[in-house]
């Protein structure tokens, strides 16, 4: 009978009994915590497959994944678990891959024991034998290609008795992609390599795309929870400073180890490193996850969303208690400085079907967030541009309003408007595509409109 | 015992002749010196006069090598020669899938099925040095590694996913030769003689005769991925494997008239 708990100086001295399967989730999902369960053989089977997937609206890429997923499959362990994997390469798949695990203590990684052709499969074991948050990643020839195509993931290995309790668990890695053409450029993305080397990524995001954390992908929480997310960076390229905007991490285990810092900002994330930040959510409302080298999350990708939603708290936070206009420079178009000219897709759009497609791209990243997915505006600020007398009237100067920008105060369908369009640094093709979008939805007088009608505009 | 054996032989001699009379389906190429992406202290390579086949063998090709050989069937193999993925696509000992086109290339053959096939012709697998030389032509150049377009274009197959391709529909190179890269991945007769092992990135070991796949001293040009891809693949492979994305053509040597 083995009844008594013994504590072992030597994680290699803990004994494994039983075999079990692990649980592996793609992100942002975590598998169920490990507690005081004994170390056991954990069986791990992960599949690699090279699979198409989108980047961004329009931006296709070839994705080389652990488990179907970028970041790959997370996996949880303890220490003294003996993890058996199996790396099985799909038939299908064009190259030979690997994994390296920054948990096992061994050659490569494990790299070395795991090198397996499409068709085939590779089994090795190994004792974990240091508690932390690691990252595991394909070690194949050209490594830095392989980890850039989405091949890698974290795993897991929780202290004797478990790591403490909390409300809600999420997984969220960071990574950077190299692309042919440019940020937003459509049309499937073949790696860049060159830009690789010169560490010039045109896409930073949280899991694998840039909107692998938004919208649909967003996290969720209640207020009055604790958070605990397990932070990874892929890299293959760039560190992150990871921070979430409108919170402060009460809790973060340095690097995924056993150092924990209390109080934080914003957490370093060393590329092929991790962390474990912790905090409780005390008000409603988005809070936007974040590489703070903030070009990064605005201009790249890496932003994310956690949703909280519960109770206002008006001791911590107030909200809005006042509203005003303030012109210090008297009202005037602003525009946005920019040193690169635009340059028209290379892409054109073919069809009134394809105008409506790409319009929407643009719609949904330029215009969305004032003017609102279904048209209808934010009362008071932003003008619905569905059904709109305003926009339905005048062609031109709906055109003239996104190439220059607008201000000062207008009236659409009866409501008084007076805020600040700003000049919309898109091509004449994009204005096309985007106001044949606007003029065919939501009720609106389905006027096409094409790129000279734009330039025309442009060019009085 | 023996009798057999020779009879097969023979008959492989006789056929040959008569069912792969395609000495002319063969083009010479004219060897050279030429740098290759790994090699021994990174030297230059000489590589003789040989002559390739113009396309990689077909199914169709694979079909009747098989119906007079019937040792190397899928049945009939022996383990030591082909493990379980040999031929695994195939619906019978002589019959691939209806759905499949015989001018696709045949796939899933063992190193040592592809070696048997071209000694059976009087021929036998290209060395890594002399397949690496006649592919790194493009339609005008002898070598295009130089070239932008000539890395991108073969990149832009490793990372498409896969589908069915058929032989000789993308433009011959400048030796005459179709297919080198977009279509399969292509054994060597030496395939494993330059190693990437599991752990490509400790493969800087001079003493061990074996060179990196990563950041190694090497690799002459660091910048050839596409190259380091097609070693990786080599290296990940053991002569009894097969793969489904993994052909093969011959070559033959030229006796020069002096």
């Amino acid at each position: 009978m083995e009844e008594k708990q013994a504590s072992y100086e030597n994680a290699e001295d803990i004994p494994v009994n039983q075999e079990m399967m692990a649980e592996l989730t793609a992100p942002p999902h975590v598998p169920t915590p490990i507690g005081r369960r004994k170390a056991k053989k954990l069986k791990v089977n992960m599949e690699i497959l090279e699979q198409e997937g989108e980047m961004t609206d329009g931006v296709r890429y070839n994705y080389w994944t652990f488990g179907g997923s970028v970041p790959g499959s997370f996996i949880r362990t303890r220490v003294g678990d003996e993890v058996e994997f199996t790396l099985s390469n799909h038939p299908d798949n064009k190259l030979p891959h690997n994994i390296d695990l920054h948990a096992v203590t061994g050659p490569g990684g494990g790299a070395e024991s795991s090198f397996v052709a499409p068709g085939f499969e590779k089994t090795f074991s190994f004792k974990t034998l240091n508690p932390g948050l690691f990252v595991y990643h394909c070690a194949t020839a050209p490594v830095g290609m392989h980890i850039a195509n989405g091949m890698y993931g974290l795993i897991l290995v929780e202290p004797e008795g478990g790591l403490p309790p909390v409300d809600k668990e999420y997984y969220i890695m960071q990574g950077d992609f190299y692309t042919k053409g440019k940020n937003g450029e459509r049309g499937l993305q073949p790696f860049d390599m060159q830009k690789a080397v010169d560490e010039n990524a045109d896409y930073v995001v949280f899991n694998g795309s840039v909107d692998g954390l938004t919208g649909d992908n967003a996290i969720t929480a209640q207020v009055g929870e604790t958070v605990r997310l397990y932070v990874g960076n892929g890299g293959p390229n760039l560190v992150s400073s990871f921070h979430v905007i409108g919170e402060i991490f009460d809790k973060v285990y340095v690097e995924g180890g056993d150092l924990i810092n209390e109080n934080i900002q914003t957490t370093l994330i060393p590329a092929g490193g991790a962390a474990i930040v912790e905090f409780r959510v005390d008000v409603p409302g988005s809070l936007v996850l974040v590489d703070h080298s903030i070009f990064r999350a605005f201009n790249k990708g890496a932003l994310g969303i956690l949703n909280v939603e519960g109770e206002e708290n008006e001791k911590i936070y107030s909200g809005e208690t006042y509203e005003g206009i303030y012109h210090p420079e008297g009202p005037g178009i602003q525009s946005m400085p920019t040193t690169d000219e635009i340059v028209e897709s290379e892409i054109p759009a073919k069809s009134f079907e394809e105008q409506m497609e790409f319009g929407k791209q643009v719609y949904m990243q330029t215009c969305f967030a004032c003017h609102q997915g279904e048209g209808q505006g934010i009362p008071n600020a932003f003008p619905p541009l569905a059904k709109s007398d305003y926009l339905n009237a005048d062609v031109n100067r709906a055109i003239s309003a996104v190439v220059n920008g607008l201000s000062g105060e207008i009236t659409v369908n009866g409501n008084t408007y007076n805020s600040v369009m700003t000049r919309q640094m898109i091509s004449s093709e994009e204005v096309a595509n985007v106001l044949t979008y606007v003029y065919n939805s939501w009720g609106n007088n389905k006027q096409v409109v094409t790129t000279e009608m734009v330039n025309k505009v442009k060019n009085k | 015992m023996k009798t057999r054996v020779f009879s097969l032989f023979l008959m492989c001699l006789v056929f040959q002749s008569i069912m792969f009379g395609q000495a002319k389906d063969m083009v010479l190429i004219e060897g050279s010196r030429y740098l290759p992406l790994y090699g021994r202290d990174s030297t230059v390579v000489a590589v003789k006069d040989f002559k390739m086949d113009m396309y990689p063998v077909s199914i169709k090709d694979y079909e009747t090598f098989l119906k007079e050989n019937p040792k190397w069937r899928k049945s009939q193999v022996k383990g030591l020669f082909a493990d379980k993925s040999y031929l695994s696509n195939w619906e019978s000992d002589l019959k691939m899938n209806d759905f499949v086109n015989p001018n696709s290339p045949i796939t899933n053959v063992s190193w040592f099925a592809a070696k048997a096939y071209c000694e059976c012709q009087d021929k036998r697998l290209p060395t890594v040095d002399e397949w690496e030389y006649a592919a790194m032509a493009d339609e005008t150049t002898k070598d295009a590694r130089v070239k932008p377009e000539y890395n991108a274009r073969i990149l832009a197959w490793y990372e498409e996913p896969r589908k069915e391709y058929i032989i000789g529909e993308s433009p011959k190179n400048v030796w005459g030769v179709y297919d080198l890269h977009g279509l399969v991945w292509e054994w060597t007769l030496d395939f494993n003689s330059v190693l990437i092992t599991g752990e490509s990135r400790k493969d800087t070991d001079t003493d061990s005769n074996l060179f990196c796949g990563s950041a190694s001293i090497n690799a002459t040009d660091l910048m050839n991925y596409a190259a380091f891809m097609r070693y990786a693949i080599r290296g990940s492979l053991q002569a009894k494997n097969s793969m489904k994305n993994l052909g093969f053509r011959c070559v033959k040597d030229v006796e020069k008239l002096k």
